[in-house]
C-alpha cells in the first residue's frame, strides 16, 4: 500500500524539511510543525508521518512545488513545505 | 424533493425489494474523484442547479432514470476529503448526510465515489461515510485508468471488508453505470463494515484504509506517465509559462475569429425576423415597442451568445482536462505577492465568467479576511457580461490587422489588454486591502494536481447548455425589462398624442441632465442613458444604444457599429472601455455581496470605490488618447 515510486534512482536525503528537497529527491515525513487544524488538512491529502514524499516539478521560480505523496500530486508553497519535517529514508513504515 | 413526503417508512415495510428511492440519494466523494462526471452520466439533462437556502453552496440535483421508468432524485454534494467540516462546503455536505438540514430530507442512501487509482487515500472517506449507517454504494471510479496503468483489486473482497456493495465504474466512458442504477432500483441494505477506525484520527483512518486495501488485494497502478510527460512541458520553467501565454492568446483570438460566423448568423436571423415583424404588423406604438425595444434591444445582446459560449467552452476544456490546476500553480506566485492565497485563485478565475458564482465560491476560503478581499476584487475580473460590450466597441473602432501573422490580431490584443487591465486593478486593490483593513496571517496553500484527462462531450455540453440558459434568461428578464422601460421613457411625455423626438423625452432629459458629468469622459447623452441602464447589467448598454439609435433620427438607418462611430470619438471609445473595465455595473453582484458579507457596508464601499476608479480611469484615458 505504500506509494509506488516509478524512479528507482531517487536520492535519500537527510534534509530537515520538504523545502530542502530538490526535484526527484525523496524522504520520509517525520512530523508536521503546524497547528492541528492545518496539519489535519495536510494529513487528509496524504502528508502523514511515515509516508514517503517525493519532490516533483514546480512553478517557475521553484515555488510552489508539487510533491508526490500517497499516490497523489499536491502543490505546496515554500512557506508551508518548510513546516513539514522529514528524515532520511531508512525503513519506510508500511501502511 | 417532490414525492419525498408520500413515502414514509411504511411503504418500505410493505415492499422492501421493488421500491426505488423516493427520498434523495446523495452523491459524495473527494474532489477529483470524477463525481461530477458520474452525476452527469446518471442524470443527463434531468438536473438543475440551485442554492442551499441560507448558504451559498450550490445544490446540484438531478434525477437518475431507472430501467423501469422510475426516477430517483440525486443530490450532488460538494467534494470533501473528510467529514470533519471546516469550510462551509464541507459543513453543507455533513449536514445533508446527517439529516441536520431542515430544508433537505436526509438522504435515503449514499453513492460514495472514490478514485480507484488512488484508493489508499480515497478509502479514508469511506470510514466516516459507512459510520453514518445509511445504505451506501461504494463506486470505484476511473476503473479504466486503473486497468490501463496495471493496477487491480478484488471488488468482492473489498465489498466484504466494507460490508457494502462495491462497483467499478468509468464515468467518462459510461462503464458500470448500469450497476449504479441497479443499486438505486434495489433493496439498498444497511452497510455492515467489519471494523471502523477512530474517525477523528487521520493516521488511524489511513492505516485502516491501507489494511482494507491490502485485504482486497489492491495493487496501486503505476504512476500516470502521460501526466508526468505533459507536466514536463506544462510545468517546465521556460516552456510552461510560454504554453500558459499561448493558451490565453489562443482563447482570446478565437473569441474574435471563430465566433464571427455564428454571430453573423444570429444577426441575420434577428434582421430578417425584425423586418418581418415591421412589415407584417400595422404601424403602431406596439410595433415600435417590438421592433425598437425587443428586437433592437434584446436582439442586439443575444447576438453575442456565441462569444460567451466559446469562452465557456475553453474554460470547460481547460478545467476538465486538468490544465487549470497547473495554470493556478503557475499563477500562484502572483497571488502570493498581493497577499492572497491559492484558494482565491479558483473564485477569481471563475469571476472571468461571472462574479456572482465566483463570490459564492469564496465560501471555500476558511480565512474570513482573505475571503472578504477575494469578494471585493472579484468584480474587477472581466466577466462574460463585459465581453459583448468590449467586442462591440473594439470592432467598431479598431481595424483588424495582423500582429503576429494570422495567429494574433489587433482586436484580440486590445481585448487581452482589457482583461489585463481588470486583473491589474484587482491585484492592486487586493494589495491595498491586504496591507490595510484586511491584513491577516497567511494560510497554507494546498492544491491537488489531478491527472490529465480527456474532457467528456457530455460534461462540456451540459455546461454550455447551462450557460446559454443563464445568458438567455438574463436577456429575457433583466435586459428585456430595462429596454422596455427605456422605450417607455423614450416615448413619454406624449406631445399631441405622438411620441416626442427622443431628445425631448424623459430618457433624453435624463441623459442630458447627466451629460455635464460625463462630457469630460467624451460621452454624450445617449451613452449617458446607456451608462444608467447598464447599472442593472453591463451588457444592457448594447440593447439601450441599439434601441436609442433605432429611435433617433440621426442614426436610425445605421447599424450599431456605425452608429457608435457617429457618436463617440476614438478617445471616448477608449474611455468607455476603461469605464466598463472598472465600474461595478451589476445588480446581481451587489445583491450577492450584500448577502455574503451580511450587510450594506461592503457593497456600498465596493460600488463607490469601483465607480470612482472607473470615472478617474476613463477621464485619464480620454485625455491621453
Amino acid at each position: 500500500m505504500l506509494q509506488v515510486s516509478g524512479n528507482k534512482a531517487v536520492h535519500e536525503v537527510s534534509s530537515d524539511t520538504l523545502m530542502d528537497l530538490r526535484r526527484g529527491d525523496a524522504a520520509i515525513l517525520d512530523h508536521i510543525d503546524l497547528p492541528s487544524d492545518e496539519a489535519r488538512r495536510l494529513m487528509e491529502l496524504g502528508f502523514l508521518p511515515g509516508m514517503r514524499v517525493t519532490a516533483g516539478r514546480s512553478a517557475p521560480g521553484g515555488d510552489p512545488r508539487v510533491f508526490q505523496v500517497d499516490g497523489s500530486e499536491i502543490a505546496l508553497r515554500r512557506e508551508t513545505a518548510a513546516h513539514l519535517k522529514v528524515r532520511r529514508d531508512h525503513s519506510p513504515r508500511s501502511l | 424533493m417532490s414525492g419525498c413526503k408520500e413515502c414514509s417508512v411504511g411503504c418500505a415495510v410493505e415492499s422492501p425489494r421493488v421500491r426505488a428511492a423516493t427520498r434523495p440519494v446523495a452523491l459524495v466523494g473527494p474532489p477529483n474523484s470524477g463525481k461530477t462526471t458520474l452525476f452527469n452520466r446518471l442524470t443527463g439533462l434531468r438536473q438543475k442547479v440551485a442554492n442551499f437556502p441560507g448558504v451559498t453552496v450550490e445544490q446540484h440535483t438531478g434525477f437518475a432514470l431507472l430501467s423501469d421508468g422510475r426516477e430517483v432524485p440525486i443530490i450532488d454534494l460538494p467534494g470533501v476529503y473528510s467529514l470533519s467540516p471546516r469550510s462551509e462546503d464541507e459543513q453543507v455536505a455533513y449536514d445533508v448526510l446527517t439529516g441536520n438540514r431542515s430544508d433537505t430530507v436526509k438522504p435515503e442512501a449514499v453513492l460514495l465515489v472514490l478514485d480507484a487509482t488512488n484508493l489508499g487515500r480515497h478509502l479514508m472517506l469511506a470510514a466516516p461515510i459507512l459510520a453514518l449507517g445509511v445504505p451506501t454504494l461504494v463506486i470505484l471510479n476511473m476503473a479504466d485508468d486503473l486497468r490501463n496503468r496495471g493496477g487491480k483489486l478484488d471488488a468482492a473482497a473489498l465489498s466484504a471488508e466494507l460490508g457494502a456493495p462495491v462497483v467499478l465504474t468509468s464515468a467518462r466512458k459510461g462503464e458500470g453505470i448500469d450497476r449504479v442504477l441497479e443499486f438505486l432500483a434495489g433493496a439498498m441494505p444497511q452497510p455492515q463494515p467489519k471494523l471502523l477506525p477512530v474517525l477523528q484520527d487521520v493516521p488511524k483512518c489511513r492505516e485502516w484504509a491501507g489494511g482494507v486495501g491490502s485485504r482486497a488485494r489492491y495493487h496501486a497502478p503505476a504512476p500516470p506517465h502521460w501526466t508526468r510527460r505533459l507536466d514536463s512541458v506544462f510545468l517546465h520553467p521556460v516552456a510552461g509559462p510560454l504554453v500558459f501565454l499561448a493558451v490565453v492568446i489562443a482563447v482570446f483570438q478565437s473569441i474574435f475569429t471563430a465566433a464571427i460566423p455564428m454571430m453573423d448568423g444570429l444577426h441575420w436571423l434577428f434582421d430578417v425576423s425584425g423586418n418581418w415583424v415591421a412589415t407584417t404588423l400595422p404601424p403602431s406604438l406596439f410595433r415600435s415597442l417590438l421592433v425598437e425595444g425587443v428586437w433592437g434591444g434584446v436582439g442586439s445582446v443575444i447576438v453575442f451568445l456565441p462569444q460567451v459560449l466559446l469562452l465557456f467552452l475553453f474554460v470547460g476544456i481547460l478545467e476538465d482536462s486538468g490544465y487549470l490546476a497547473r495554470a493556478a500553480l503557475i499563477a500562484d506566485r502572483t497571488m502570493a505577492k498581493v497577499g492572497l492565497q491559492g484558494k482565491s485563485f479558483i473564485p477569481l478565475l471563475s469571476a472571468y465568467a461571472c462574479a456572482v458564482p465566483a463570490i459564492m465560491a469564496t465560501r471555500t476560503i476558511e480565512n474570513r479576511r482573505d475571503r472578504m478581499a477575494t469578494i471585493l476584487i472579484a468584480p474587477f475580473m472581466t466577466c462574460s457580461a463585459r465581453l459583448p460590450v468590449y467586442t462591440l466597441i473594439i470592432a467598431a473602432f479598431l481595424p483588424e490587422k495582423p500582429v503576429l501573422g494570422h495567429f494574433l490580431g489587433t482586436r484580440a490584443v486590445a481585448l487581452l489588454g482589457l482583461y489585463v487591465l481588470g486583473f491589474v486593478a484587482a491585484v492592486a486593490t487586493a494589495r491595498v486591502l491586504k496591507s490595510s483593513i484586511l491584513k491577516s496571517a497567511r494560510t497554507p496553500f494546498l492544491m491537488e494536481m489531478p491527472s490529465y484527462r480527456w474532457p467528456t462531450f457530455q460534461s462540456i455540453g451540459l455546461r454550455l447548455l447551462d450557460r446559454s440558459k443563464v445568458f438567455l434568461r438574463r436577456a429575457g428578464t433583466v435586459i428585456l425589462l430595462v429596454t422596455v422601460l427605456l422605450w417607455v421613457m423614450a416615448h413619454l411625455p406624449l406631445v399631441n398624442g405622438q411620441a416626442p423626438p427622443i431628445e425631448n423625452s424623459i430618457a433624453g432629459t435624463v441623459g442630458h441632465a447627466i451629460e455635464p458629468v460625463i462630457k469630460p469622459l467624451g460621452f454624450n447623452w445617449k451613452v449617458g442613458i446607456g451608462l444608467i441602464t447598464s447599472l442593472a447589467a453591463r451588457e444592457t448598454i448594447i440593447g439601450t444604444l441599439g434601441a436609442i439609435y433605432g429611435m433617433d433620427a440621426d442614426s436610425h438607418s445605421l447599424d450599431l457599429e456605425k452608429a457608435l462611430q457617429h457618436d463617440l470619438t476614438p478617445a471616448g471609445a477608449v474611455a468607455l472601455l476603461v469605464f466598463f473595465a472598472f465600474a461595478m455595473q451589476c445588480i446581481s453582484t451587489i445583491a450577492v455581496v450584500r448577502r455574503e458579507t451580511g450587510g450594506w457596508k461592503w457593497p456600498i464601499l465596493q460600488f463607490t470605490y469601483m465607480g470612482a476608479l472607473a470615472y478617474a480611469g476613463a477621464l485619464i484615458a480620454a485625455h491621453i488618447v
